[in-house]
């Protein structure tokens, strides 16, 4: 039972952290440059990609045993797109306001490569328990680098994160930063930042076994 | 189990009638979902987007308490049951009293990035504009968009006169009552909107003139 519980602890936070989607895989760049203009925007895309990710996990990873090997990937892409529709519809009737701003991101969630990914490379071939564990991690770490992009971005093109402004009147907004070329440079450093504190990391493990060598 | 499973897929090759059933049916599945929830959610939808329009009519005409969709035909204005397909129809307000407060005129045209839709209210005895609202753009973010969020340029159209035409100046420099002050760095989408409601105007300024005997359709 221990064991289970730490697989599936593992899972999650592969997904969450060490192998996270944009910051390690850099998957599913065109909606993390497209609509993390604001944190609230990002969060929406993060959702609604968290929704269609586990729920199409979970189906997949249910069916696998019925869904033939030769036609396997375009069964896939219905059960993502049927998920993406049905998403889009409930946040059109729910939350008008901000389907709006994600336009036509929300369909081009079929094309979102990591989706497809965590079904191929994952919950076609795991228990249904792992394959959602998986997919909340992965959606989850999506979230998670989608917001930190829309906080950073809205917060230095705007001068507010959701909204509510951070700093006084004379705050001149670095409007560049809600424009498509601040989504790249933002994307730039986080991945630069991520990549150091991953280096870090991997530094402090080598000079530990190396100490532990001298040590014998 | 996870073994037997991947075997028994590798062994067992399935003939071309199990592959086309298995999409087939995946197809229907999500066919049926789709339209359930198309149908589910279309009535909150279309509910939203009318009242949306209502909303944006009685702020752009301030004082309306109820209104009306009119149309022009035979060279006047009336209410339709069911407006034609391509037909361009306005809204008239009326006050409490039943008297008409004025016109809401849809307009849309080119902006920066796409078509602006736009709802102006209008005087037409006084040729005066007295709200602007936008209904749809997709201007630039920060800049563009500057046309509905920044309230200095959405106020500037609550008592402007069209004599003869709205135009856009550089901001700072109005002078004359029928200008208004364009935004910075969007010059291009003030002077679309200022574009669309006067070409608007265009066409409806002589449509509304002639059709004085419009109170009396209430």
């Amino acid at each position: 039972m221990t064991q289970k519980k730490q697989d599936a602890y593992h899972e999650f936070i592969k997904g969450l952290w060490r192998d996270n989607p944009v910051f390690v895989q850099v998957l599913g760049m065109c909606p993390m440059l497209a609509v993390t203009n604001s944190a609230v925007n990002a969060l929406a895309m993060g959702g609604a990609t968290f929704f269609v990710l586990v729920t199409s996990s979970f189906l997949v990873s249910s069916l696998k045993r019925w869904i033939p090997k030769q036609v396997r990937i375009s069964t896939y892409i219905i059960i993502i797109a049927t998920f993406v529709t049905v998403t889009d519809f409930t946040l059109e009737a729910l939350v008008p306001g901000i389907h709006k701003e994600l336009g036509a991101f929300i369909p081009l969630i079929v094309a979102n490569c990591m989706i497809l990914g965590r079904q191929e490379a994952f919950a076609s071939r795991h228990s249904v328990r792992l394959a959602v564990v998986d997919a909340l991690g992965m959606a989850s770490g999506f979230m998670f680098a989608l917001f930190s992009l829309g906080a950073v971005r809205e917060i230095l093109g705007e001068g507010a994160l959701f909204g509510f402004k951070l700093f006084g009147e004379n705050f001149e907004p670095w409007v560049i930063m809600i424009l498509p070329p601040g989504g790249f440079l933002t994307l730039g450093l986080l991945l630069l930042f991520f990549n150091w504190l991953k280096e870090r990391k991997d530094n402090l493990i080598q000079r530990l076994d190396d100490m532990e060598v001298k040590a014998r | 189990m996870n073994n037997r499973t991947q075997t028994s897929i590798k062994t067992a090759e399935p003939g071309s009638t199990r592959l086309v059933a298995t999409l087939s049916f995946a197809g229907l599945l999500s066919g049926l979902i789709i339209v359930s929830v198309y149908e589910a959610t279309l009535p909150t939808i279309a509910a939203y987007k009318a009242k949306v329009l209502q909303e944006a009519v009685f702020r752009v005409l301030p004082g309306t308490t109820s209104l009306q969709r009119l149309v022009y035909r035979e060279g006047r204005l009336t209410t339709v049951k069911k407006i034609e397909k391509g037909e361009e129809s306005i809204f008239g307000g009326y006050g409490a009293d039943g008297n008409l407060v004025g016109y809401a005129i849809p307009g849309s045209g080119p902006g920066f990035q796409d078509t602006i839709r736009l709802l102006y209210g209008y005087l037409p005895k006084e040729r005066k504009v007295i709200g602007m609202e936008i209904l749809e753009s997709r201007e630039t973010p920060g800049l563009g968009d500057k046309i509905y969020k920044d309230a200095a340029f959405v106020a500037s159209f609550d008592d402007l006169p069209i004599d003869p035409e709205i135009v856009a100046v550089k901001k700072g420099s109005k002078s004359a009552a029928n200008e208004i002050d364009a935004i910075t760095g969007a010059t291009i989408s003030s002077k679309a909107v200022v574009r669309i409601i006067n070409q608007t105007n265009e066409r409806w300024y002589p449509r509304l003139n002639l059709s004085n005997d419009i109170d009396s359709v209430k």
